[in-house]
């Protein structure tokens, strides 16, 4: 399942926004400007089954989101949308692992107290006896060029 | 028929003697004559599995996804409590604080352990350091490396963060920590081949077993473990995916 976010759980000021997600799903996002800088020599650990639905995180996955595993597990994966990625990059990822293959990118990710952060994400296909059945997700610390890259690019995107 | 047991190039020196009193070990709990081939490269070990020619393997977790999805190997068991991190240490005179301060053409100074190369790339990729921009030193042990620091040969050195801590006090007062990976699922495996795997269930039991016999608790020590723990296969699967993901 996956809520709108809530005023009382987000810190400092924030704009709103209705994304529109995959299935019709509609939800009320609350951003605001602040950053949680990438731990260092930390990966960011998930996997999804085939609909993208959250079945294991790790620790740092945890800590970075601002959501409890209870709340992650079973959820989209969407969770973590921010309405400053353009929705074409996520397409490219679905499409890109659907054949089968890697997608790396840089995407800003959405936290549960309306704050951001910026992860190289590297998703893969996790084939057992020749059938795609889940997907993972790593992420590390990106640079902070790459991402300055990404800031200017994908507003063009939308 | 005589079986072979090697081990990943990347062992401590210190546990050389502890792998051989561990196939003694196994030898009489199996029942069966096994030979350990100690490999002094990567690149020698890797052609003796492509012939064919191991049965047992302490794995680095690089070679983990050829030795599974080519070779027909199997999980057995890791080490408890014992994960593969890489540390990126410079000199302790170094300006740099931090590794996003490192420039492109930086010296490079690592070891051929593939996964502790591969975490350590991981770790100045937030630099821009790729393995096409960086000026690569490789070296025979994790001292040489730190030596590498202190002449001020290389800039920055990829660590494993064991052989790290292990460096003598003197070495590590005259070196920084940049970063220190917190990655906690990579790790060596013991795998079984494929002339084995039917006695994979006999193997694995004997060797969760060990800690509960002053003899096999000997032997553990001996290789600086404390007990073995089960690997499932998709626990290995995961890990596989995990390096693939990082290879990229
Ligand atoms: C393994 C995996 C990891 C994903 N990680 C993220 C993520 O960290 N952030 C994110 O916004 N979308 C991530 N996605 C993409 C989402 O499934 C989703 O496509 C995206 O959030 C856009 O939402 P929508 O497809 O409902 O429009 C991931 C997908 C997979 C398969």
């Amino acid at each position: 399942m996956i809520n709108d976010m809530k005023p009382e759980d987000i810190i400092g000021d924030y704009k709103e926004v209705m994304l529109d997600l995959y299935g019709g799903i509609k939800r009320l996002c609350l951003y605001s400007e602040v950053e949680t800088p990438y731990p260092d020599g930390k990966l960011i650990v998930s996997t999804t089954d085939t609909n993208g639905i959250i079945t294991h995180v790790n620790q740092s996955f945890v800590e970075m989101s601002g959501y409890t595993e209870a709340e992650l597990i079973n959820a989209p994966h969407s969770i973590l949308r921010h309405p400053d990625i353009p929705a074409a990059a996520f397409k490219d990822l679905w499409d890109t692992v659907l054949r089968g293959e890697k997608w790396q990118g840089f995407v800003k990710n959405l936290r549960k107290d309306g704050g951001y952060y910026w992860v190289k994400a590297t998703v893969i296909p996790n084939i057992r006896k020749g059938q795609i059945v889940g997907y993972t997700s790593v992420r590390r610390k990106p640079s902070r060029s790459k991402v300055e890259e990404c800031i200017k690019l994908y507003p063009t995107l939308m | 028929m005589t079986f072979r047991l090697t081990v990943s190039p990347d062992f401590t020196p210190d546990h050389l003697p502890g792998w051989y009193i561990f196939n003694t070990w196994l030898q009489k709990q199996l029942g069966e004559g096994i030979h350990l081939e100690m490999y002094n490269s990567f690149q020698a070990q890797h052609e003796a599995i492509v012939k064919d020619q191991i049965d047992l393997i302490y794995a680095n977790p690089f070679d983990a996804a050829m030795l599974v999805r080519e070779r027909g190997f199997l999980p057995l068991v890791k080490a408890h409590g014992l994960s593969d991190e890489a540390i990126i240490a410079v000199n302790a005179e170094s300006p740099a604080k931090d590794v996003a301060d490192l420039a492109p053409g930086t010296r490079v100074a690592a070891t051929e352990d593939p996964d502790v190369r591969l975490m350590g790339m991981i770790m100045l990729e937030p630099a821009d350091l790729t393995s096409s921009n960086i000026d690569l030193h490789l070296c025979d042990t994790y001292v040489l490396v730190a030596k590498k620091l202190l002449r001020g040969e290389a800039d920055a050195g990829i660590f494993l963060a064991e052989a790290f801590d292990d460096l003598s006090g003197m070495i590590k007062k005259q070196l920084k920590v940049l970063v220190h990976s917190q990655i906690g699922v990579i790790q060596h495996v013991l795998m079984v081949g494929p002339r084995l795997t039917d006695r994979r269930d006999e193997l694995r039991d004997l060797l969760l077993a060990m800690p509960s016999d002053e003899k096999g608790q000997d032997v553990l020590n001996n290789l600086g473990f404390d007990a073995l723990i089960n690997v499932e296969d998709e626990e290995m699967e995961f890990m596989i995916d995990l390096m693939d993901t990082l290879n990229t």
